[in-house]
């Protein structure tokens, strides 16, 4: 089960700096590329995903479940793929609007990515709470999987700048982004599923390890 | 405690300080500036007087003057634009976007008195270098906005303005704005040429990038001359709003312009020449898009 969850992970992060990336790309055929395109881009990211921290950690108090945190990958997905069609609409109606290009840029980054961010960074701590079984190794679980996840966000810039950007279009791009955060909703949801189902000796074996940790 | 970052500062320093006193014939770095998009380098070498755009010591230079003859425009590639005026040799309204050391507007400035010329450069410290080492001027008639060359053309659409002569100069060497070698670009620099309307375009003439450039003119204006002076892996392509004028309109234009252009550096004689429309790309080559651009990858292929 841990491996699947830091799989998850591992795609959140790559997903979140990819999609980044693509950011200055999308902006620039209305607001250029200037420095505060970037800064505008970076701002809406940085405070999606503490909004998203919050909110993944506040949901992790629920009866967290791999089903529901299969939920969180999907709406990801489909908060993602919108933009294939309401980035160019959108930050249209933006430039007729907001002349100063710094404002502009800043509105347009905040229509286009601050849902599916904020989704997105709901993952990590998420994550944490699938995975911790004792206040001990709470440190240490939370330390490998920011090493997972961040190590996804390293890959997920690197493939897309060096090798993504030179193959498709930045909508195929987008496409293959949400493919990959609905595979991994239906990753969560066949691991959930098999954890209903699995065998009667293995899954007992299961619930008394889990009832000796949880509190 | 080690610190490995300034220490290598202080040896690039002390480097740089100590190439002129080793060697007193080379050029002498007059003006230095870390700005938001680039590291801008003055050197003087003699009466040339450089501007480049990076601390690389093998880069091209990006501008020169000459300070016996100010006017003789240096390098190849400013020359090569000035026979955008074979094209169109009146034109009233002039947008340049990359100022550079202002070579461009100053010569036009001083050719075309009637006309207006509207210069956009993304980085507020050229603007400045610009004034203060090459005696950049703006004027009445020489209107210098700091903005983005893409946002500054779709605001020019929105507000119905024309252009009769649009200069692109905006590529250094070290990375090129993506987004100002677009189909959807050169489209809306279309739009704001009034008709017949010329594009000046200074670009690459090596490595792939040169055939996705080239299938990208050539969808958005069609046929176009193409400059390339062989050597220099720069290249000039000219386009117009309408069709190309003939080798006999060109030959007579040449002739009657010659005089005026003579102080430039500007021979017709050595230009008229390079001007082709001949296609030597693969004209299957896939164009570049706003959804697809990866130019500066491209570059280095």
């Amino acid at each position: 089960m841990a491996l699947i969850i830091y799989v998850l992970a591992f795609v959140g992060g790559f997903a979140i700096m990819s999609l980044e990336l693509l950011g200055g790309r999308v902006l620039a055929p209305y607001f250029g590329s200037s420095i505060y395109v970037w800064g505008s881009i970076i701002t809406v990211f940085m405070l999606s995903l503490s909004l998203g921290y919050l909110l993944g950690g506040r949901l992790s108090l629920h009866h967290p479940s791999l089903g529901r945190f299969a939920v969180i990958f999907l709406g990801a997905a489909v908060c993602l793929y919108p933009l294939v069609h309401f980035s160019e609409p959108l930050m249209s109606w933006i430039f007729q609007r907001v002349e100063d290009p710094r404002y502009g840029s800043l509105l347009a980054s905040s229509g286009l990515f601050i849902v599916p961010t904020v989704i997105m960074g709901m993952i990590s701590p998420y994550s944490v709470r699938m995975l911790v079984r004792t206040t001990e190794q709470s440190g240490q679980v939370a330390g490998v999987l920011y090493f997972v996840s961040t190590l996804g966000s390293a890959l997920g810039t690197l493939a897309t700048s060096f090798y993504l950007v030179l193959w498709f279009d930045i909508d195929t791009i987008l496409v293959l982004l949400t493919g990959a955060l609905l595979a991994m909703a239906a990753l969560a949801t066949a691991a959930a599923w098999w954890g209903e189902h699995r065998p009667r000796d293995s899954r007992g074996r299961n619930a008394a390890r889990r009832d000796k940790v949880l509190p | 405690m080690i610190v490995p970052v300034p220490s290598r500062w202080l040896a690039v320093t002390a480097l740089l300080t100590a190439l002129p006193l080793a060697a007193p014939a080379s050029a002498r770095i007059i003006h230095e500036e870390r700005s938001l998009y680039s590291t801008i380098l003055v050197d003087q070498q003699g009466p040339l007087r450089c501007l480049q755009f990076s601390v690389r010591r093998n880069q091209r230079n990006q501008s020169c003057v000459n300070e016996r003859r100010p006017r003789e425009m240096v390098f190849v590639y400013p020359r090569m634009m000035m026979a955008s005026l074979l094209l169109n040799p009146q034109p009233r309204r002039i947008l340049v976007l990359g100022l550079g050391g202002g070579t461009l507007p100053m010569a036009l400035d001083e050719l075309l008195p009637d006309a207006r010329i509207d210069v956009v450069e993304i980085d507020p410290a050229v603007v400045r270098v610009a004034r203060e080492f090459f005696a950049f001027a703006p004027s009445d008639r020489v209107n210098v906005v700091t903005q983005d060359g893409r946002v500054f053309v779709k605001r020019a659409i929105a507000r119905g303005e024309q252009y009769d002569l649009v200069m692109l100069d905006a590529f250094t060497g070290d990375y090129i704005p993506e987004h100002l070698m677009t189909r959807e670009f050169l489209a809306e620099v279309q739009e704001v040429l009034a008709d017949g309307g010329v594009l000046a375009a200074n670009t690459f003439s090596i490595s792939e990038l040169y055939e996705h450039e080239s299938a990208t003119y050539q969808a958005v204006f069609g046929e176009f001359f193409n400059l390339k002076p062989g050597d220099s892996g720069n290249r000039v392509i000219l386009d117009r709003r309408g069709p190309l004028p003939t080798a006999a309109v060109l030959a007579e234009r040449a002739q009657a312009l010659q005089p005026r252009l003579e102080p430039y550096g500007v021979d017709f004689g050595r230009l008229l020449p390079l001007m082709t429309t001949e296609t030597d790309w693969d004209s299957g080559t896939r164009i570049l898009t706003d959804q697809y651009s990866p130019a500066n990858l491209l570059r280095n292929r």
